[in-house]
Parts: structure tokens; sequence; C-alpha cells
């Protein structure tokens, strides 16, 4: 039996427990903490996630009993996940930006008896709903700071005394955690991982053991690690993006994952590990180039002459590369003079000098952000999944990167294409089903294949092709089709434009809401000595809404068809925001709930005449206060123009 | 724990009075709050305890110490730290370093040991730096450890003005405005950062601040000043109901 094959039969804590006897004195962990970075070996991570495990059996949590983990990203929330599933228990993760509602729904959904909160501010919340979740027996916090006043209940537990608790067990009884860890089958669920979901409670997706492992394997059969590489796990815990690396990859490969002192220093602290690989959200890999294209202009003016000359050098060097191609001696010679003396340091300076490969997925990202971040040297690749199949099932091969693709499936992943354009996927990481929803999981699973609800072709090279939800897809007045989100994204790369939201479902024409960034603008209207102090104050400013309409007439003048160009835009009041119910946790546009919500400004971008309104914004601060601001929107009419694309012809399928 | 008395303090400029026969106490392990419109001595009553203006008249004793004639530099080793109202910070300096500076009367080694760094020398910079790591955590201030203090904004100036009085490891914690200037969330951080100051340090706090919502929800015990004399003091309840105090900020009717 090969090693692969070995390790795909194992559970994840044997897996833990076979890193120890291969590896154990190796770095696994290492957390930032008080500003030094302290090293877990795999053989501690083991002893942790033993004295956890066996800590929470003390407290009356047996097999089939459910952890939920509410915590930023630090060892403790691996160790309690791990330690649960070692003892027969499942684990969920909750967004630590969850409401105290959304939790209790979660909580009772899962029926959860043990939750594990990192801080006060968590634990607060579940306090919050204490009176409705009667199945949770403990609550468990790693910082003690600000619990003085639960120290006394005992529906309350520092984690410190569940490792003693789980300690003193282990001396009394040093074979029972390896005898309660050869009790767990590969094919037993050990976690929930909750799906976004664009829409109401999220669903529950069951996930094995080798779910998990099976995804990071394959994985790195196309992208292999070492052991010595180097991950920083600053995605939300609660996102298969996260998991499937922490659970999935670096047990799969042994390598070392760094947590950062807080989530606002993560991209600070990752200047410090310089990591070999990452994974992100395409708002990441955004907010970087916003940044490294705002310190640009800040800079000299030599820097500033050396830098464009050689990013054009740079985009022409990525297109050879992308595709795999050779490139001719002098563009070889000049990419070459550009990565020393203007590329590698900048890469330096954002950390990422030591990437071997950037993955981007959750979202789509623009095609000009592939070719920017190709120029620079950073070997950004779009991977496509989805939270039932372990986050990752295509991706670009290096040499084979193009833009306006998710890549191949990874190895031992099927991938068809309905009758209606759906894809469907099958592999040994798609999940069981979801939690309790016999229904919904019969939809997901119809007829042995995941669905994933996207719409998609594959193209003549193999490459998958995704459009949009097959539910977004939205269709003019007139009939013709076209895909809100690939409009949102072409929007979205003016460094300008933070967010959009694209609007023209049985509409005559296609109009958008956009927010401006308000770093980037910010200080472009500082530049140029517009004052403002509020984003509201800036958003309402004339020269900001020239300044957009020109990147929305340049946009429109490359569209492929006419009705893909924007007729109207509003510049919106405020932020989209996750507290405010407009975005997902994952970062993506609830559509229906903001066009409910700013109705009068849709109405308005359909009334061709109406050139501005005023309207009244609602704010609620934290503590529960609200205020009201009159403000005045300004409407935009734009001219537009026609070109032909070949996406078009597959958009058709869908008809 | 030690109590802080002041008795019948009174400091004049020259003819002004701007404290006249004051008297506080302040109790150990409470927040006390001293409250008062402006110009009403608030900032006074600070100097004299830190030790940069000496009462003209009356006693400042810090249990046994006689605090009256001390200068700051004796005050500070004491055990009693102030955190200014206009920020007293190296603009040019990291947060780090700011703090790290303000443990300067800890570093008691030679010029040879700096000059090699070795056995006291990095031992006590080591020491140092953990304890200012303990307080950058307590006043979350990681994300700006190694900013320049100048480019940061002024409510996180503040919060590391704070900070660079706890580094010096005090009993007593003289914080004057703490609060002024910032937005609301700032300030439900910074009241987190006094209640666990007190509840979890130990420290005892005196608290000028002119957000009297703040003031009423924190304080143990309140002192109210108007032109320098003492005109009221209580509990929150009984100064919000002390008809001297309502007058003195409201006016007559």
């Amino acid at each position: 039996m090969s090693q692969r094959e070995q390790l795909l039969n194992l559970t994840i804590p044997q897996l833990l427990r076979w890193r120890v006897r291969e590896t154990g004195d190796k770095v696994a962990l290492r957390e930032k903490d008080f500003g030094r970075w302290n090293c877990y070996t795999w053989d501690q991570y083991y002893s942790s996630v033993r004295q956890t495990g066996l800590g929470l059996t003390q407290i009356g949590f047996a097999k089939g009993d459910k952890i939920a983990v509410i915590s930023d990203n630090i060892p403790e929330a691996l160790f309690m996940a791990i330690g649960a599933q070692a003892v027969g228990g499942l684990s969920v993760a909750i967004y630590q930006t969850s409401l105290p509602d959304e939790i209790e729904g979660i909580l009772n959904y899962l029926g959860v008896s043990v939750v594990f909160c990192n801080d006060q501010e968590q634990v607060d919340k579940v306090v919050d709903v204490r009176d409705k979740i009667p199945g949770v027996k403990k609550v468990i916090y790693e910082d003690p700071r600000g619990m003085r006043s639960y120290r006394s209940d005992s529906w309350f537990m520092d984690i410190e005394e569940v490792y003693r608790r789980g300690g003193d067990l282990h001396r009394r009884q040093p074979d029972l955690f390896d005898e309660l860890i050869d009790k767990g089958a590969v094919d037993d669920v050990c976690h929930f991982c909750l799906t976004s979901g664009t829409t109401g409670l999220p669903k529950g997706a069951m996930l094995t053991h080798r779910n998990y492992i099976n995804m990071g394997l394959q994985l790195t059969e196309v992208d292999p690690l070492e052991e010595s590489d180097e991950y920083v796990s600053f995605l939300p815990f609660a996102w298969i993006g996260e998991q499937m690396n922490s659970f999935g990859v670096a047990m799969a490969t042994g390598i070392a994952i760094n947590f950062p002192e807080s989530v606002e220093t993560s991209m600070e602290d990752l200047k410090e590990i310089g990591p070999h690989f990452m994974f992100g959200a395409p708002r990441i890999y955004e907010t970087i180039r916003s940044q490294i294209w705002l310190k640009m202009d800040e800079s000299y003016w030599f820097n500033r002459v050396v830098y464009n000359y050689f990013m054009k050098i740079g985009e022409k060097a990525a297109g050879y590369r992308m595709s795999g191609q050779q490139m001719p001696g002098k563009l070889r010679f000049l990419a070459w003079l550009g990565k020393q003396m203007i590329f590698r340091p900048l890469v330096n300076q954002i950390g990422f000098l030591r990437l071997r490969r950037a993955y981007t997925g959750g979202a789509a990202l623009g095609p000009e952000l592939f070719t920017f971040y190709q120029a620079i040297g950073v070997n950004l690749k779009q991977i496509y999944g989805q939270t039932e199949i372990v986050g990752i099932a295509y991706m670009h091969r290096d040499g084979d990167v193009r833009p306006d693709t998710v890549g191949k499936p990874l190895p031992g992943t099927e991938c068809r294409i309905s009758d209606d354009g759906e894809i469907l996927s099958r592999s040994a990481s798609v999940t069981p089903g979801y939690y309790n929803l016999p229904e919904k999981t019969e939809e997901l699973l119809e007829g042995g294949w995941l669905h994933s609800g996207d719409a998609g072709y594959i193209d003549e090279s193999g490459h998958l092709v995704v459009i949009d939800r097959i539910s977004d897809v939205m269709h003019t007045a007139a009939g013709d089709m076209f895909s809100p989100m690939f409009l949102e994204n072409r929007l979205k790369f003016s460094p300008y434009i933070k967010e959009a939201v694209i609007f023209g479902n049985q509409k005559p024409f296609v109009a958008a809401l956009v927010n401006v960034d308000p770093i980037v603008v910010g200080k472009w209207a500082e530049d140029r000595g517009l004052s403002y102090s509020t984003y509201m104050e800036l958003s309402c400013l004339p020269e900001v809404a020239e300044l957009v309409k020109k990147e929305i007439v340049s946009i429109n003048d490359n569209a492929e068809q006419a009705h893909f160009g924007i007729h109207r835009f509003a510049l919106l009041y405020k932020l989209l925001d996750m507290d405010d119910g407009e975005l997902t946790k994952t970062g993506k546009i609830r559509r229906k709930f903001v066009r409910e919500k700013y109705s009068d400004l849709y109405e308005a971008l359909y009334e061709r005449d109406v050139t501005e309104k005023k309207v009244e914004a609602f704010y609620q601060y934290q503590d529960g206060q609200t205020t009201t601001v009159k403000t005045t929107i300004h409407f935009y009419t734009m001219e537009v123009t026609i070109q032909e694309h070949p996406i078009l012809s597959h958009l058709s399928l869908l008809e | 724990m030690t109590k802080l008395q002041i008795s019948d303090v009174t400091l004049t400029f020259g003819g002004l009075n701007a404290l006249t026969g004051v008297s506080i106490t302040i109790e150990p392990g409470l927040i006390t709050s001293i409250i008062g419109p402006n110009g009403a001595g608030k900032t006074s009553i600070l100097n004299c305890i830190s030790g940069f203006y000496h009462p003209t008249e009356g006693r400042i004793l810090y249990g046994e110490r006689e605090l009256s004639n001390a200068s700051p530099h004796q005050v500070s080793t004491i055990g009693i730290a102030r955190a200014f109202q206009n920020l007293e910070l190296f603009r040019g300096l990291s947060v780090l370093d700011n703090l790290l500076l303000a443990r300067h009367q800890n570093l008691r080694y030679s010029l040879f040991h700096a000059l090699l760094f070795f056995g006291k020398a990095s031992r006590l910079e080591a020491e140092n730096r953990e304890y200012v790591e303990k307080v950058i955590d307590f006043m979350e201030l990681e994300p700006y450890r190694k900013k320049m203090v100048g480019n940061l904004s002024y409510g996180v100036q503040k919060r590391v003005e704070m900070a660079r009085a706890l580094t010096l490891a005090p009993k007593l914690v003289l914080l004057d405005e703490p609060m002024a200037g910032m937005n609301i969330e700032e300030k439900e951080d910074v009241v987190r950062f006094i209640i666990d100051l007190k509840m979890e340090w130990d420290i005892t706090v005196v608290l000028v601040e002119h957000d009297l919502g703040v003031v009423m929800d924190i304080s143990d015990y309140i002192y109210v000043l108007d032109f320098g004399e003492l005109i009221g003091a209580g509990t929150p309840e009984e100064v919000a109901a002390d008809p001297k105090v309502i007058e003195a900020y409201i006016g007559e009717e």
C-alpha cells in the first residue's frame, strides 16, 4: 500500500498520531502572542488534543455529541475540534461575526452540547440566548479576560480546567485515548461546515474524515508541498477555505500552520512568516493590489517611472508564463531585470517572496487581477469548488493559468455538465449530505452527482468555465441574458470601486449601485484638495462621480455586447456590510436584500429623467443608538457601444 | 494597598486661586472621578499629585509618603503614573519604542553591558519588553506596535498615552480625559480598559473626564470641583441628585 492510500484510511486524529510518529519534533503550529512566535511541535499538538479530548469526556461529552467553536484563529480552536473528533464527537465552527440569534439557530439545529469561545465577546453572545439553548451543557472559554463575573457559574469553564481534567485522566488511564482514537472510522462524519447561504439559515454540510484528507492529498498531487512549508491561518475557521487547509492539507502534508496575533495584524504577521502557499477570497487580493497601487502613487517619480515601465514588461511576460510558452530572449532579460529591480522588493514588502502558489476562490476575480499578480511574479491561480466538496475541486495548473476559467478538475474528481448547463462533480470529497435535511440532500446529490447550482461549460482545452449561479443569471426585458457577477467583477477591478451591485432583470437596461473605495478614492480626493469628512460626503462629491463615470465609460467601451453596458449608476452613501445583512459572511452580495433595502434607489435607476433623489440614511451603532442622516443621491446616465465575445455563445446554453 | 490623601490643598498662581482648600481621599482599588466645568481645577489637582505643581498650602500623602514637594520623577517611582490630556508622546518613535522608553528607569545596567549587550543588559531588556508586550495586549495595540505614533489616529494615540502610563507598572493611575475626542466605539473600548484595570490588574484609577454618562456609569466615587473649590462628593447617585452640582453644570434657573 502506498503512503497516500495509507493516509486515506486514517481519520484526522489517527493521522495526527501518525504525524507524531513520523515527525514528532517538527513544528506543526506557531502562534504569535505577546509579540513572539510560540511553537507547538506535532508532539505537543497531539498532547494538547489529547488533553482536550479526554477533558471533554470528563464533562460528559461522549461519542456522537457536538461541539461548536466560535473563535478567532488560535491553536486552541483546532485542539477543541480535533479533540472532540478524537473521542467520537463532531465539531462545527461558527463565524465570529454571527449575531446571538444566528448562533442560537445553529446550536439548536445541530443539537450542540458544548460551545467553545475564544473570548468574552463570543461568550456574551451565547449568554444572550442562554434560555433558548437548553441543549448546551458547557461553555468553554480560552481568554479569561473579562470573565470574572462568570467564574462562579458552573455553566462556564476555563480551557485550563479542561486540560487539567484531561491530563489527570490520561495519567490514570494511559491507553484510553489511543483506544478512543482507534474507534474512529474514516467515513464517520467529523465536522459540520455551515454553508454561507445567500438566503436564510445556513445548512450544515456533513463532512467525513475521508472528505478532508482526500482533498488535501489530491490538491498536493497537483501542487506538491514540502513538510518545511509554511501556511498562515487568517481566514475564518468557519469557512471551508480555512478548514480544508488546517484539517486536510496540513494533516496530509505535514506543513506548519501559523496563527496571527489578531485579526487586524494578520497581514503584518504574514510578512514575518512569508508563507509558501496561501488561499484567499478575491477581496484579499483586491485589497493588496489597491495598497500597492496607493503606495506606488505616493512614491517618488523615479520609482513610478520604473514601476510603470516594468509593469508593462511584466504583463507581457505574464502572458507567456500563464500559457506556459517560451519567452523571447529580450523579453526574458527585461522581465528578469524588472524582477530584480522592482518586483522582488515589492513582493517582499507584502510578504509573498517565498510564495510558490496563491489560490483565489469563493468568488470570481477579475482577469486583470490575474495578469497583475502574475506580472509582479506572484503565481496566482483560480480554484473552484464549494463547501460540499471540501472547497477545492478544480484548479489551474502551473503554466496553464487562464483568467477566464477555473482550471481543470483535481485528480480523482469527475466533472460533467448537466443538460441544463449546471456543473456536476463527483469525488471522494463529496459530502454525504446536509444534517437533518433529507430533501435538500436529495436535491444536492441527485443521481450520485454533486449539484453545484452554478452554470458553466467545459471549453475545448478541458478548462471549466463558471458563468454564475444559475439562479442569479438575469435577462433584460428584451430577453438578453447577462451575468450580474461577471459585470460586478469588471467594475470592481477599478481601484476606485470597492463594491458594485448590478441590476437589470426584466428591465430595459443594466444599471448599478456603486460603492467607491474609501481609501483609494479618499486619497484621490485629498490629493485634489476636495474636502470630506464621512464616507457619505466622499461619495456625494460630484468630482468622485465623474471619476467613477470615466471608469464605467471605459468598462462599457470594452463590453462584449450592447446590453452588458451599464446605462445608469448611482454612488451608494454607505459601504455594503455584513452586519447590515447586505453581504454574506464570505463577502458575497445578498442581491435581493440589497434591492429591497434600497428599493427607492433601485426604482430611480430605472426612471431615466430622475437625476437626483433625497434619501434618509439610517445608521445603527454598536450600542444600539440610531441616527438618521438626510442626503441627496445623484444618478448618472451613460452612452454604450458594442463588441463580440466568446462567453456569449455559452450563455445561450442556459436559455 | 495605599490610600492617597489630599488635605486642604490650596494652589495659587500670583493672585489667582486655582485650588482653594480642596480635600480629596482616593481609596485604593476604586475608580474615583473628578469632574467639574472647564477651569474648575481638575487638571491642577492631577498636577499637584504628580509633582508638576507643589501646593501652596496643604498636604498630599500617599500612604505614609509625603508628596507635597516631590518631583514628577519621584512620584513615578513610587507607583503613581499619569496619562496626559494633551498627548505627551514621541511622535517620531514607534508605539513600541515609546512604551519601552517609558520603562527606562528600570534599566540599570552599565555602558559596558549596553555596548556588548550581554548579561544584565539583555536580560533587563527582555524583561522590559515582556512587560510592555503585556500592556500592548491589554490595551489591544498589537496592530500598531511598530507604527510611528505621529501617523496614528487620535483615538489610538490616546490609547498609547494610557498604555505608556501603564508600562510603569503603577499602583495608581491618573487619567486626564482619556476619552476626549473619541467616537462612541473608541470610548466603549476605553471604558472596558478602565474597568479591567480596576478588576483584573487591581490598579486604583483617578479619572478626570467630561463625558458625564461614562463617569456616572463606571465611577465608585465622584468629587465635583467648581472654581477651584470642592462643591460636592459622593457616589454617582448622590452627586447626580446634589443641587449644587446641578447648578454648577446647568446654571441657575
